[in-house]
């Protein structure tokens, strides 16, 4: 499914991303606030613009999938950067004192320290990107979207609820599961 | 074992944290910094494990000047120990002493023996504590790991920057005992800061009083208190040490 793509790209590109943004300070402040700023353009209006553009745009799926990363890329990042910069300052110099590199700290120290704030910005990201990748059925993605996009056009409720509620249903599940696997590693 | 040569080390600000260090440490002895804050002392102690690097001035280690170390195999060789201890908190009181033998690649069984024979040295059997988390410590036994995870890979030589100042002053005074203790068996060379006079005079073999950069005086507590170098350490000792002969 779209949102299962997109959320796994934004996670690969997001928290590399973030790890990178604690390591050059001048940078998160304008990075956060760029990702920020593509957040709050209205997602109908992001998906057409992204169809002129070739290679990724287009009509269809993969135009979706590349407008819900955008989307889900904010989250993921924010929280990676925070969860990251979270970490106690003293664990860190231990770490630096007792020998690590650069590399084994930031795997056995500070992103293992992180993961629950990580996991909490992919949450918020696939339950956002369920609800976005419904709207893509107008570009022509498919999905649940367009079961609720023909029940507007012919004014058949049932039709609409055919689509709206097991996406809801979906982004619910996907909260709760999230959220539990959150709270075993806190 | 630790040699300080005339070390300067600057911030950018106008005064310098430290100005014209010296001072060293020999094998098995316990050397105390101590000064008020700001007198440079934590700082003495990062350059040694190159956490920070000196402007000018020579740091020596084992013999050898710590600019030409690499600083990752450098700091293997150095215990180090801070003030919250800085235990790794996803990680079981086992894992945390075993940290550094693990960076070395030692063999599990070998690893596992020593993290059993360092848990019964700072009396935390492992059997019972080895696989609790540190939060689930209390702050004295989270600083005895703290210990433990120094020592692991044996070094010669131990950094420890405010080793109990968090503690309460009876779980502080029987650190500082167990400290003595440890030292005897163990005999390594220590580099300790503390504010604390009355501390530094406990666990040091020989004491530096810092300000402003500069040792004031350096020499065991017998001699300090008999001889204070300047009126900057008299006032000091005589401060912290209320009662002391003048």
């Amino acid at each position: 499914m779209l949102v299962v793509v997109s959320t796994a790209l934004a996670v690969g590109i997001g928290v590399p991303l973030g790890v990178a943004l604690t390591r050059r300070p001048r940078l998160a402040r304008p990075v956060l606030g760029f990702a920020n700023v593509v957040q709050t353009i209205p997602s109908l209006a992001l998906f057409g613009f992204l169809i002129p553009i070739p290679f990724i745009g287009g009509i269809g799926a993969r135009t979706a999938i590349a407008a819900l990363i955008v989307y889900a890329l904010l989250p993921i990042l924010r929280n990676t950067h925070a969860g990251i910069a979270s970490v106690d300052p003293a664990v860190i110099e231990s770490a630096t004192g007792l020998g690590m590199t650069k590399r084994q700290r930031l795997w056995l120290v500070e992103l293992p320290l992180a993961l629950p704030v990580v996991l909490a910005g992919v949450r918020i990201a696939t339950v956002v990107s369920i609800g976005l990748a419904t709207i893509a059925a107008a570009i022509g993605a498919g999905g649940l979207g367009v079961l609720i996009y023909r029940g507007v056009a012919i004014v058949d409720h049932r039709l609409i609820l055919a689509g709206a509620v097991p996406a809801a249903l979906l982004a619910l599940a996907a909260d709760a599961g999230l959220g539990f696997a959150e709270r075993r590693l806190r | 074992m630790i040699e300080f040569r005339d070390v300067r080390k600057s911030f950018g600000e106008a005064r310098p944290v430290l100005d014209g260090l010296s001072f060293s440490v020999a094998e098995g002895e316990t050397l105390a910094l101590v000064g008020p804050s700001g007198c440079g002392k934590t700082t003495a102690l990062k350059l040694v494990n190159r956490l920070l690097d000196h402007d000018s001035g020579e740091v020596r280690v084992f013999g050898r000047d710590v600019r030409g170390e690499d600083p990752i195999a450098l700091r293997r060789r150095l215990g180090y120990v801070i003030q919250e201890a800085g235990l790794f908190p996803h990680w079981s009181v086992k894992e945390n002493v075993e940290a550094v033998p693990r960076l070395l690649g030692w063999k599990q069984a070998e690893r596992h023996a020593r993290s059993e024979e360092l848990l019964a040295l700072v009396a935390l059997p492992a059997a019972e504590y080895g696989e609790r988390r540190p939060r689930q410590l209390s702050g004295g036994q989270r600083q005895r790991v703290g210990v433990a995870r120094a020592l692991a890979a044996d070094p010669p030589v131990l950094l420890m920057d405010e080793p109990f100042g968090a503690l309460d002053p009876i779980a502080r005074r029987s650190m500082q005992k167990e400290f003595l203790d440890w030292k005897r068996r163990l005999r390594k060379a220590v580099l300790l800061v503390t504010h604390d006079l009355r501390e530094a005079f406990r666990l040091g073999d020989r004491v530096a009083i810092l300000d402003r950069g500069k040792a004031r005086q350096t020499g065991t507590p017998r001699e300090i208190l008999a001889a204070p170098a300047d009126d900057f350490v008299r006032e000091f000792v005589s401060d912290e040490l209320p009662g002391a002969p003048p």
